[in-house]
This record gives C-alpha cells, sequence and structure tokens, in this order.
C-alpha cells in the first residue's frame, strides 16, 4: 500500500469552479420557484411597509427532488440521553427532525426543504422581473418634477448655445483650417483650442478668434464649426404616490379571504413603489362603518356585523381630501371584499366608487370568492358594471394561484389612451 | 493564520499512522490524499467527491445546503471526504489543525479498508474503474448538453427523472439482474418443474394448475426492482441519448449504494480503528488531548437522532468485549484488540450491512446502554412509543431497521410494461405496512410518465385499500381497487 499526499494548488480551485453552473443553474430554479409561489411568500409575514433589505426567509418548494418516499406518520428512532421514557415528548410532528441523514448526497428521504434567504427587494425584482410593466397613466400635471438630469450622449450640429461643445467646436475649426491648408498649425494651435473658452463665438455666424494667442492671420468660427452635446433629457417624474387599501373586514370575511386580499395588496404596492419615490399606504378598514388602521389590525382584527362598502370609499374620499390632494399626489386605490353588501348601499356604493375613479389613477375592485361552488353568493360584480371609468378595474379571486395572474391582468388590462383613437381607425 | 502544519508534517505523521494500519492487519487500497481549501472541499462534497462528475442542477443544490450543514457544524468529522475507489482519494481540509489532519487520515484508513473488504462493495462497485467512468460519464453528459439537436433542458428534463428513480433498483448486488431470456428459461423451468431423479422415492407432489402454465407473454416475466434498467431496455419513445443517460444515473445509484447500506457499521469501522491508532500512535500530549475533544464530539450521540458514528462504534466495541471479557472502551485508552479478536471483526466486516449488522448485534443490554427509542407522532407532537427495555426493544430494532439503508426507501417493481395491452407501464409498491407520501407518489410518477411516454400506473396501498395512482394524458388519477 502506498501512499501519495498532494499539496494544495490555487490552480487546482479551477476545478472546483465546476459547481459554479450547475449552482448558477440551481439559482436560476430557486428564483423562477419563488416566481411560482410568489402569492404564497407575499403572505407569509407582514412584510408590508417592511424596509426593502429586510430578509426573509423562503422555504423554497419548487426544487424538491421528488422520489418514492414513505408518508411522515411514520415515527422513527432516535437516541435520548438515558432514561427516556414511553410518552415523552421528543419533538414536533412535521418538523423534520427524526430520521439520520441517508444517501450519499444526503437525500433524506422527505427532509428535502432548506429555506434560502431573500431579501425582501430581491422578491420585489423577481416578482416584477417578467411582468412587462405599463405606462401607467399618469397625470401629467401632477408630476413634480424632482430632478432633471441631463445625459450627455455625443454631439451634434445643431442645438441651443448651452449644449455648446466650446472644446469639440474649437477642434473642429482647427481641422477646417488643417484641411484647407492654412498654416501655421502648431501644437499651440491645438492648446488654443482648449482654452477656447473665453473666445466662442457669440452669434451663429462667423466669429473672429481673437482670444487666441497664435500668431498668424485670422481664421474664423464658422457656423459649421459648432458642436453641441447631445443631450437625452431624463426627465424623471418622481413623485408622490399613495396605496389606498380598502378592505372589507365584517365577519364574513375570514382569514383565507383576507389572506388573498393581503397578497393583492402588497403587489400592488410593490408595484407602485417600483414607480415612485414617496409612496404611503393607508389601510381602511370596514364592515358597516370605516376606519383608518395599521396595517396589523388591517389584517388581523376580526370584525363583525353587515357591510356597506360605501362607508370604506366614503372614508377613502374623506382621506384624500384631508391628506392626498389629487394634485399632488397619484393615488391608487384597491378594495377587496367578498361581495357581501347591503343591496340598499348598492347605489351608494356605485356613485362612491365613481368619485374615487375621478380622483385615483387606478381604481380596482378585486372579488374573493375562495369558496367559488356557492354560486348563490352574493356578488358585486354586476353592481359595478355601472362604474364605467376607464380607470376601474374589477377581477376575482378564487384561489391564492389566481392573485398573480389577476395581478398582472389588471396591470396590463390598463388603457393606453394613444392607442385606443389608432385601433378605433383601425376598425373604421 | 498560518497554517500549524507542513506537509512533512502530514507526510511523517502518515508514515506512522500506515505502520500501525499494517501492524493491525487492516487492508487497504493506495492511498491518495489532497490539500484543498474550504471552497473546494465542499464542492467535492456536493460532487460525492468525485474529481469530475456530470453537471446537475441538483450539484448546485447540494452545494448550498453542504455550505448550510457545514456552516451549523453537523455530526460528523468536519469536512471528511474519502472515495471508495482504488486508489482511495481523501481530501484534507486546509484550515484544519494538525490534529484534526492525524485523526482525518487514520479515519480515512478505516474506511479504505473497509470499502476494500466489505462484500456489498466488493460485489457492487469496480473500485479500479469507477473514477474513469465517471469522468466518461460527464463527458458523455456534456457532449449531449452541447449538441444543438439536444441542449441543457432536454437533459435536464431527462436527468431530473432519472434521478427519482435512481434507488429503486435491485438491493443486493449478490442477486444477479436477469436478461429476458434467462428469465424466460426460467418461468420456463417453474412452469414444467425441474426433472427430479429421485421422483421414484418422493411423494408425489400436486402440481399448483395455474404454476404449470407460463405466461411467456408478459413482460418483465418476473416482477423487476429496477426501474431505470426495465424503463432504459423497453421504453418505446427514447432516443439513444435518453436510454444512455437513463443507464449513467442507474450506473452511478449502484455505486453509492453500498454506502447506504453499510452507513452504520462503516463509520463505526473507521472511528474504531482511527480511535485505536490516535491512542497509540505517541501523539505529544496537546494534540492527543484535541483528539479526545474532537472523538467526543464525533461519536456523540444527537438526541432525537440516530448518529451512526456513535451507534456503530459502540457495536464494534461491544462485540470486542464479548471476545475480550475485559474491554471497557470508556476506561483508560483502547488501543486495537488481539490478533484473534481483529480477525473475527474482519469476518463480520466483510460480510455484514447495516440491516443485518443490526439485527445479529444489537441486543437489549446494548439498546439500553444506547437509549434507543421510537417515536410515533401523535397530534402535533413526537412522542416516544417504545423504549428498549424488556417489552420493547425489539420493537425499537426492528423499526430502527426499517429506517436504515435502501429500508428507509419504498420497494417498487415494474409488474407490467404492456398494461391493459396498450404498452402502459405497471408498478407496484410492494407494501410492507407503511403508505406512500402520495404527494411524492404523484410527482414521482410525472417523472416516471416523462420517461415511459404511455399510461403509468402506481399499485399501492392507502390507509389498507388497494389503490392505483395514475398519470397519463389526461393528468393523475387514482383509483380504489375492490378485491381483486
Amino acid at each position: 500500500m502506498a501512499t501519495i499526499f498532494r499539496d494544495y494548488a490555487q490552480s487546482e480551485g479551477l476545478r472546483s469552479d465546476r459547481s459554479a453552473g450547475d449552482r448558477q443553474r440551481h439559482r436560476e430554479k430557486v428564483r423562477r420557484a419563488i416566481r411560482d409561489n410568489i402569492a404564497d411568500l407575499v403572505a407569509e409575514e407582514a412584510i408590508i411597509g417592511q424596509s426593502r433589505d429586510k430578509t426573509i426567509k423562503v422555504p423554497i418548494r419548487g426544487i424538491k427532488e421528488y422520489r418514492f418516499i414513505f408518508g411522515d406518520n411514520q415515527g422513527g428512532v432516535g437516541q435520548g440521553d438515558g432514561d427516556t421514557a414511553e410518552g415523552q415528548v421528543v419533538g414536533k410532528a412535521g418538523d423534520g427532525q427524526g430520521k439520520p441523514g441517508q444517501g450519499p448526497a444526503g437525500d433524506q428521504a422527505g427532509r428535502d426543504v432548506y429555506e434560502t434567504e431573500i431579501t425582501l427587494d430581491e422578491l420585489i425584482q423577481i416578482m416584477f422581473e417578467d411582468l412587462e410593466l405599463p405606462d401607467m397613466e399618469r397625470r401629467k400635471l401632477r408630476e413634480v418634477i424632482s430632478e432633471r438630469t441631463h445625459r450627455r450622449k455625443g454631439y451634434r450640429k445643431s442645438g441651443i448655445r448651452v449644449h455648446m461643445s466650446k472644446r469639440r467646436t474649437a477642434i473642429a475649426r482647427v481641422r477646417r483650417r488643417m484641411a484647407t491648408g492654412t498654416p501655421p498649425v502648431s501644437d499651440p494651435e491645438l492648446e488654443a483650442a482648449e482654452d477656447a473658452e473665453d473666445d466662442l463665438p457669440d452669434d451663429e455666424e462667423e466669429v473672429d478668434d481673437g482670444g487666441a494667442a497664435v500668431a498668424g492671420p485670422r481664421f474664423r468660427f464658422r457656423k459649421d464649426d459648432l458642436r453641441y452635446h447631445r443631450i437625452r433629457p431624463q426627465v424623471e417624474p418622481e413623485s408622490n404616490a399613495v396605496v389606498i387599501c380598502i378592505m372589507d373586514t365584517s365577519g364574513s370575511m375570514d382569514t383565507m379571504k383576507k389572506y388573498l386580499a393581503r397578497s393583492f395588496f402588497f403587489m400592488l404596492y410593490q408595484f407602485v413603489r417600483t414607480k415612485y419615490d414617496t409612496v404611503e399606504i393607508v389601510f381602511v378598514a370596514h364592515d358597516a362603518i370605516a376606519r383608518e388602521v395599521n396595517e396589523h389590525d388591517f389584517f388581523h382584527r376580526g370584525e363583525s356585523g353587515g357591510t356597506l362598502i360605501s362607508s370604506g370609499y366614503e372614508k377613502a374620499l374623506e382621506i384624500i381630501r384631508e391628506r392626498y390632494h389629487p394634485s399632488l399626489w397619484n393615488i391608487y386605490s384597491f378594495h377587496c371584499s367578498d361581495g357581501d353588501n347591503f343591496p340598499s348601499d348598492n347605489d351608494r356604493t356605485v356613485a362612491a366608487a365613481n368619485e374615487l375613479c375621478e380622483v385615483s389613477n387606478l381604481f380596482g375592485y378585486g372579488e374573493i370568492k375562495p369558496n367559488a361552488w356557492r354560486f348563490r353568493d352574493a356578488t358585486m360584480l354586476d353592481v359595478f358594471r355601472r362604474v364605467t371609468a376607464p380607470n376601474f378595474h374589477m377581477l376575482s379571486i378564487e384561489r391564492k394561484e389566481d392573485v398573480w395572474p389577476a395581478f398582472r391582468a389588471f396591470l396590463t388590462k390598463e388603457k393606453r389612451p394613444e392607442e385606443e383613437p389608432a385601433q378605433a381607425k383601425a376598425g373604421a | 493564520m498560518g497554517m500549524s502544519w507542513t506537509m512533512r508534517d502530514l507526510e511523517d505523521w502518515d508514515a506512522r499512522i500506515r505502520d500501525k494500519v499494517a501492524e493491525y492487519e487492516l487492508d487497504c487500497y493506495d492511498q491518495e490524499f489532497e490539500i484543498c481549501d474550504r471552497d473546494q472541499m465542499i464542492g467535492f462534497m456536493a460532487y460525492h467527491g468525485m474529481p469530475s462528475h456530470y453537471p446537475h442542477w441538483s450539484f448546485g443544490k447540494s452545494y448550498e445546503r453542504q455550505r448550510t450543514l457545514n456552516d451549523l457544524g453537523v455530526a460528523g468529522l468536519p469536512y471528511e471526504m474519502v472515495i471508495n475507489s482504488s486508489p482511495s482519494i481523501a481530501y484534507l481540509m486546509r484550515d484544519n489543525s494538525l490534529c484534526l489532519q492525524i485523526l482525518t487520515m487514520a479515519h480515512v484508513y478505516g474506511h479504505n479498508d473497509f470499502f476494500k473488504n466489505n462484500f456489498y462493495f466488493a460485489r457492487g462497485t469496480r473500485a479500479e474503474l469507477i473514477l474513469g467512468q465517471v469522468k466518461m460519464h460527464a463527458d458523455r453528459v456534456r457532449s449531449y448538453v452541447e449538441d444543438p439537436s439536444i441542449g441543457l433542458e432536454a437533459v435536464e428534463k431527462v436527468l431530473d427523472a432519472a434521478h427519482a428513480l435512481s434507488f429503486n433498483i435491485g438491493r443486493n448486488p449478490a442477486v444477479p439482474r436477469l436478461s429476458p431470456a434467462e428469465q424466460r428459461v426460467r418461468a420456463l423451468d417453474r412452469a414444467t418443474g425441474t426433472p427430479d431423479p429421485y421422483a421414484a422415492i418422493h411423494a408425489r407432489k400436486r402440481t399448483d394448475e395455474a404454476a404449470t402454465r407460463a405466461d411467456l407473454e408478459r413482460l418483465p416475466l418476473d416482477p423487476d426492482p429496477d426501474l431505470l434498467l426495465f424503463i432504459r431496455d423497453h421504453g418505446a419513445y427514447l432516443a439513444d441519448w435518453q436510454r444512455d443517460l437513463i443507464g449513467i444515473v442507474d450506473e452511478e445509484a449502484r455505486y453509492f449504494l453500498p454506502q447506504m447500506e453499510t452507513k452504520i457499521m462503516n463509520e463505526g469501522w473507521a472511528s474504531f480503528w482511527h480511535r485505536a491508532i490516535m491512542n497509540t500512535l505517541g501523539l505529544p500530549p496537546d494534540i492527543h488531548m484535541e483528539f479526545l475533544v474532537r472523538h467526543n464530539q464525533v461519536v456523540r450521540r444527537i438526541p432525537g437522532d440516530v448518529n451512526p458514528y456513535c451507534l456503530g462504534l459502540a457495536i464494534w466495541d461491544r462485540l470486542v468485549a464479548e471476545e475480550e471479557g475485559t474491554w471497557d472502551p470508556r476506561r483508560g485508552l483502547p488501543g486495537a484488540p488481539s490478533a484473534a479478536t481483529r480477525q473475527k471483526l474482519f469476518q463480520i466486516r466483510e460480510s455484514e450491512r447495516d440491516a443485518s449488522f443490526l439485527r445479529r448485534f444489537l441486543d437489549e443490554e446494548l439498546m439500553r446502554d444506547q437509549d434507543l427509542f421510537a417515536y410515533e407522532p401523535r397530534g402535533n407532537d413526537l412522542v416516544v412509543a417504545k423504549v428498549s427495555n424488556e417489552s420493547g426493544w425489539r420493537e425499537v430494532r426492528d423499526r430502527l431497521i426499517r429506517q436504515t439503508g435502501t429500508n428507509a426507501m419504498p420497494m417498487i417493481r415494474v409488474l407490467d410494461g404492456d398494461y391493459g395491452r396498450s404498452r402502459g407501464l405497471l408498478l407496484e409498491h410492494v407494501h410492507d405496512g407503511r403508505d406512500l407520501q402520495l404527494g411524492y407518489a404523484e410527482k414521482t410518477l410525472d417523472h416516471v410518465y416523462t420517461l415511459w411516454g404511455r399510461e403509468v400506473h402506481l399499485k399501492t396501498m392507502v390507509n389498507r385499500e388497494t389503490v392505483i395512482l395514475s398519470r397519463g394524458t389526461d393528468g393523475f388519477r387514482t383509483r380504489v381497487v375492490r378485491d381483486e
């Protein structure tokens, strides 16, 4: 028997790099899994309004490696420190405890879930990564242009005075001069061009280069020499937005419905946040009366009693009047309910909805019906047909799998005013 | 941080360790030690130590897991990695202390001896060929990935599916896989009966009518536990490259099977010999102190779990105590047992695997000493159902055996490759009282369907009822079968 030692060689590190491709592929799958489970994830924790660098734990379920395995109601065998007695509790069922690892890859049957940590920011990035963001209707007048940045991109021969590039202009003149064979062309000439700051042409015709410390005949600037920066104005429509979440918290809204609503509100909020600098969020909970509440109460406080949807809308309008004047704020309102309402309240609701449409960029109504088989359920979808504003949208959600598609539809159904006439023409 | 050792140190200590290995009559392949850094180590672990392995995302996942586990500091030697090959290859991590390096080397020689001599490894693997094979597999897989008419997605799809079935294989390498022709001969023999030279003096056997009719149309003739090989050989819709991939996955799974089947014995064996070697090596006191601490970490009990290092070592110690009478490893510095005892141990390490090892050598006293218990879910808690006392120890032992090696996985066999006369595939779960995890079964059937290309069915029991799970063009169905 012989033994060989191979010393550490950093270059051998290249060999272990082979895992890079597989790790990358795995990460892609993780991202995809996250995207597929987004509706689950956003409802996992109270993450609405959390800071963006908060790390959340995401249990990855999409990339399990399935095999035939035994159910986990089997129990197992373990070791104790001595004197373990029958009936003693040794763990929680289903917490992945027990079962020693087996198999070369640690492919422990059924212990395939592990958690990966991602930041909220990453999560949102993943969420919107494949969502073709529509040009959300913007109220031009309300855009408070916070900062105008200009990016210079090359040069051109025409432009306005302030964009003129002195240096390029001077160089152009030198070139012309060389081309025409007007001596002497020397380095000082070029240096002069660098210093041409002070003798810029005052008008766009011909100009003296009187200040240039160059001997020899005068050689004038011509309009042809003028060079301007090509400017791409970047107008960043930074402005303020507010997301108003209105939810029916009456007795009929159970945990499941709130869960679906929460997912939806979260997406809306995050989406709006990608568009504006300052985004505020307002929670309005209503049963027969509406109040503004904090996030926790919004999702956790059970209410009871009947439902007057109009109360929620009117509360929202009141908040808008008081704090979010539409001339300064982009307003996104969304209401989740299970479709219950006192029929006598419908007219008032429609009126309030119309009013909300007027002040909001977007107003959406989401009807949540996890038990859609109860087809005799009350619904507001018919009532809301009477709301004809173009920025009003309805959607209905039955299962958590519906949240994401519904959300996408909600955004991509966005009307693009400039396209409409074109379509009309095509139709004519 | 500078290293606390030089290559020279390692070579010196290795020479001393090998003297001990020879003295104790361990029988090893040549050994190669490669020094690596932590990232490389994790990489090796993710690919089961193989220097070159075909690419697949699951190894990326394994890498991330491995990193997490190592960060948490799991049981076992920190970063112990040794390959069953000839020469055997092991990795030593640069950042480990000199003590850990010596300990790892001593431990590795124990594994090396086990790989070379245990029956399951000798029968089930070709240690001298494995590295070359794995490299060739990697080359072929890459060539398919790079082939523009195939590509990564298509390769991945087959590998994903094949990985899902890779451990549904015949579990005993000593039982050869029969070719269809051999099966046919056997079926005919069974049907016609072999001629009995002593028929005249034997009582006339009543032959069962049914048994005399062999259905030679049936495929497979005998239920086939090798799912991947059956699909590879009889799947009607597979391209050659797909059959090749399936074969590759099957071959590698078979190579790892013995390790799964002997985890407790093997880790116990390596721990037994590293302790004997380290205690007789003449280590400086500080290194020896560190060794004692490390050793106790490695073989400690993990409450609620079974640490193979701990249980395995306890059983080997028990076997020595039975032979020598005075052996108490908890007292003094146990070295190697006597030559006669060693021969006895060598025989056991050659012929057993975990299931038989536990069944033969775990007795009530040892189990009580190890405080082994069986637990069950009750409500939201896991509750101790049986402890190792007079009335319960057998039950605990049997349950332990059921969660050991391949026993922890359901046995699935191919019953019919032309089910319903429409090329359907009928699988059967050999039910031993444990139901399948149905969610997993459904997803795994998807993989079977991917490979087979026609309807696939799995017969199993759910809550004592026979159920057939099916996956076809119209998705997934289940139906309960009443009294077949």
